[in-house]
């Protein structure tokens, strides 16, 4: 009894005068502070963030504010209430002492934590060659920053758009390039739009609903070097199939790199796909030893996930930093009795070609795909993916409605092919091959991942590619 | 009697209540204003057999999931409700009332890809994206019209809040919409009550009184068909600017809506277009009175207005169920097996009082959180005016908190219409000090 009494005394006092760091002001940090307060955590609360502006919202980015609807600068979150931080923005973590238990800011500060949470997401992976990326007309698309100077070029009405990824970044800034009248090239490495994602029997779907909004698709080339004008704009793209083209912006969407150099030395188990943490948040250090006092959430984060085969899954979903902030925030104050597990069935949405996309489950973990419900050739479909008879994960075209009945049956890991619909059936329920690509083979790096049994990654190795948009993954055998 | 004996009375009735009885005691008249402790009572089996044929959804859970198989139909055809008796055989109970929504079947009797696409045709001229306007547009008259209903009530001091404050501002509304003429109200109003009064699957039912009631409702619902009917037709030759004219003369990529499906589809956006709403004020203003405190606290706290409504619609469900589901394989789900042909009943009230899913589920809590209740219904059939219905709601409550001063109920509970489907109070007086201007 003495102990336990001592023990709620720390608690108390830990939420009285405790010191918590968020380091990563956006999605996943704002919703944990908030959780954080909800929890009654009234110690010092600091959020820091590299990006000069208040927490705001990603997905307007590639759609709303690039067509010119919204601004770039009016996508702040709303917040869900209080947060009653010090909020340090505009200067970036460049490290972290796990034996002072400090953050070392970019200017020098030292911030010093009880406790920490590690929200530092992911950032655009540049174009391979700097000297091509610091052309005048070449983008990235990750911060309102980028959104807004892309606005901008777009609205300028330039001759031609060349956009170098079809994952759902690049397909999705290709179709408001056609919804504003541009004419826009894209450049796959792979075979088709969304094939890292959903495999190419999707992908082939995705492929002709760009040709027929009037984009010059490209698949199977690279972009091998943009060259630019006297004054230092982008004019021209050579492709890996010999070809050249005339363009006056270029966006490179070749996935992302998580931002984890600021961590570099602090002996936690980070690598090329994130922070691994337990299904609680808390971080491994190197050895696969949990630490008590560090936690991650978001894009950055990898846990082991219950329905992949305890594999650690990498997300850069929305829902996930959303959902991931708020376990981190509530496990960050609460005894082993109390933390919740961060289990989530992981869920997307795109909007491209008029065509509203949404899935849930982890489409590459299977290896078939049977078209359940709709007609694809309407573009109004449901599909559902299987591993070893067990359904993995579905997609829907415009049928976003019946989602929750696959996620229903993917959560309980029910037979594949599910039964008939009644009703509306797409063909003949047989099962094909979903056609996802090698995960050896590099192509645009798809925002789910599963990274394998290993905290550490051991089997796994980057080694930057001295050509080519992506990095290389190269699995040991 | 007050609630407060017709709860202690249900106690005591329900030990040991086999799901038959538990249902057929939901579904009578007399427990109108609360069947939710029978609902109780089936829970315990929330997929439970209630009548040959015919099983009932009260759990949670099991109602989302249901709501969402792609082998459960809407399409009443399917359903043994319309199937012709076999001779000596018993019907299930509420045989051929729904078929009041018109001979070719509205989009809510209807499954993909005919659902889809009669839901496409017709919310083009109703919501986003392509008339985002329509719905804030009614805002002023929804005030004005709510105004004026109170600016009558000055100088009285009792009001009956279904017939002099809920019912005419969104039957106004919908005819705007729609292209109804609001003249002919007095018209339509008597042969949509009388529908609504057959559509009811208590055991009243199998009575003379009830026999007479369905016929009736059935003789209405094909007048108002024929009604809507002649309006499309006038639409046709001379179109307008309402949504019925818009849905028969569309050129969008699905094309105009046959007008027979138009009359149909007339008919469920006429009567569910306001019916629902209006017993949603009614609950409203009713929960509000029965909860000591709630007032006050929405008239001083106008923000928790949204919340409140939504909490209302959950404890008090303007649609209880939709009868015309049915299962087009065998579906196991909660320990039951729903056999391929049954009927399927998704009990939204019932579900909406989930302890599993709603912390002290009986209790009015306008602040509640996490409150996605079934209110609205679930899945592809999501209430199609809900966005409208939602709007009206908010400022005929709005008003009434603002203006109406000191009310007090009369009788409580207040007397219930017929309908178990569509459930509301038939009057609810209301005592008050005044009207504020």
């Amino acid at each position: 009894m003495k102990t336990a009494a001592l023990v709620a005394d720390l608690v108390t006092e830990f939420k009285t005068h405790g010191r918590i760091v968020i380091v990563g002001a956006s999605l996943a940090g704002l919703r944990a502070a908030e959780a954080l307060r909800d929890e009654g955590f009234n110690g010092s609360l600091t959020i820091i963030g590299d990006e000069k502006h208040e927490p705001y919202d990603r997905p307007p980015l590639s759609k709303q504010v690039l067509k010119g609807w919204v601004r770039a600068d009016h996508t702040k979150l709303p917040r869900m209430r209080k947060v009653d931080a010090e909020w340090r923005l505009g200067v970036a973590a460049t490290g972290l002492d796990r034996k002072t238990k400090q953050v070392r800011l970019a200017n020098g500060d030292q911030v010093p934590f009880d406790r920490l949470l590690i929200a530092t997401g992911v950032r655009s992976r540049p174009w391979f060659n700097p000297k091509e990326g610091a052309l005048d007309g070449v983008f990235t698309l990750r911060t309102s920053d980028d959104s807004g100077r892309l606005q901008a070029a777009l609205a300028a009405k330039p001759g031609r758009v060349l956009i170098v990824g079809a994952g759902f970044i690049g397909s999705e800034m290709a179709s408001v390039c056609r919804e504003l009248g541009l004419a826009v090239t894209v450049a796959e490495r792979a075979d088709a739009p969304l094939i890292g994602a959903l495999g190419g029997v999707i992908g082939d779907i995705a492929a002709e609903m760009q040709r027929d909004f009037g984009v010059d698709l490209r698949t199977g080339v690279s972009v091998e070097a943009l060259v630019g004008d006297v004054k230092g704009h982008v004019r021209r793209a050579r492709l890996s199939d010999g070809t050249t083209l005339d363009v006056d912006v270029v966006v490179a969407s070749l996935g992302s790199i998580r931002n984890t150099e600021w961590l570099e030395g602090a002996g936690l188990a980070t690598g090329f796909w994130g922070v691994a943490c337990d299904a609680g948040c808390r971080v491994f250090d190197i050895n696969g030893v949990v630490t008590d006092s560090i936690f991650v959430a978001g894009d950055i984060a990898r846990a082991p996930h219950v329905l992949y085969e305890y594999q650690f899954l990498a997300l850069e979903h929305w829902d996930n930093a959303v959902l991931g902030g708020k376990v981190a925030g509530h496990n960050m104050v609460s005894l082993e009795a109390d933390r919740r597990p961060h289990l989530p069935l992981p869920s997307f949405w795109s909007g491209q070609f008029g065509v509203n996309i949404k899935g849930v489950g982890v489409g590459p973990f299977g290896d078939e795909i049977v078209i359940t419900q709709g007609s694809i050739k309407d573009r109004r479909f449901a599909a559902a993916y299987g591993r070893r008879g067990r359904i993995v994960a579905a997609v829907t075209f415009n049928h976003g409605k019946w989602l929750e009945y696959y996620g229903a049956l993917i959560e309980r890991s029910a037979p594949f092919p599910p039964p008939a619909p009644g009703y509306d059936q797409a063909g003949d329920m047989k099962p094909i091959p979903a056609r996802f690509p090698d995960p050896r083979v590099p192509t645009g790096v798809p925002d789910v991942v599963l990274t394998g049994h290993d905290p550490n990654e051991r089997g796994a190795e980057y080694r930057p590619k001295k050509r080519g948009p992506v990095g290389e993954v190269k699995r040991a055998a | 009697m007050t609630p407060k004996t017709a709860y202690a009375e249900a106690d005591e009735v329900q030990n040991g209540m086999t799901p038959e009885t538990a249902w057929a005691e939901a579904m009578k008249f007399e427990n109108r204003a609360n069947p939710y402790s029978f609902f109780d009572e089936l829970r315990k089996t929330p997929v439970a057999r209630v009548a040959k044929g015919t099983y009932a959804v009260t759990g949670y859970r099991e109602l989302l999931a249901l709501a969402h198989d792609p082998r459960v139909s809407s399409d009443i055809s399917h359903s043994p409700l319309s199937a012709k008796p076999a001779a000596g055989a018993e019907s299930p109970a509420g045989a051929e009332h729904m078929k009041a929504y018109g001979k070719e079947p509205s989009m809510i009797l209807s499954d993909p890809p005919d659902h889809d696409r009669a839901r496409r045709q017709a919310m083009r001229h109703f919501g986003p994206p392509h008339t985002p306007d329509l719905i804030p547009s009614m805002e002023t008259d929804i005030r004005k019209l709510c105004n004026h209903m109170l600016d009558k009530a000055k100088g009285k001091t009792r009001i009956d809040v279904v017939q002099d404050y809920a019912y005419p501002v969104p039957v106004a509304v919908i005819c705007k919409i729609l292209g109804v003429p609001l003249e002919d109200e007095p018209t339509f109003h008597a042969w949509i009550h009388d529908m609504m009064a057959g559509i009811d699957l208590g055991p009243e039912l199998a009575t003379e009184e009830g026999k007479v009631r369905s016929e009736k409702a059935k003789a209405s619902a094909a007048e108002l068909t024929k009604y809507l009917a002649g309006l499309i037709d006038g639409f046709l030759r001379k179109p307008g600017q309402s949504m019925l004219s818009k849905m028969v003369n569309d050129d969008g990529p699905d094309g105009p809506m046959s007008p027979k499906e138009a009359a149909s589809n007339a008919t469920l956006l006429l009567v569910a277009g306001h019916d629902s709403t209006v017993n949603t004020i009614s609950h409203c203003v009713l929960t509000v009175l029965r909860n000591p405190g709630s007032f006050e606290l929405l008239r001083s706290r106008p923000g928790l207005i949204p919340g409140a409504i939504e909490e209302v619609l959950r404890v008090e469900s303007a649609v209880q169920f939709f009868p015309s589901r049915s299962a087009l394989a065998d579906i196991e789900i909660a320990g039951t097996v729903i056999p391929k042909g049954a009927a399927v009943f998704l009990m939204y009230g019932a579900a909406n009082r989930d302890p599993s899913r709603f912390p002290n589920p009986n209790h009015f809590d306008p602040e509640r959180r996490d409150n996605e209740h079934f209110g609205w219904g679930s899945g592809i059939h999501t209430c199609f005016g809900g966005p409208l219905a939602r709007l009206e709601v908010n400022v005929a409550f709005e008003t009434f908190l603002h203006r109406v001063e000191n009310p007090r109920l009369v009788v409580d509970p207040p007397p219930y219409r017929q309908s178990n489907v569509f459930r509301g109070p038939q009057h609810l007086f209301i005592d008050y000090d005044r009207i504020r201007d």
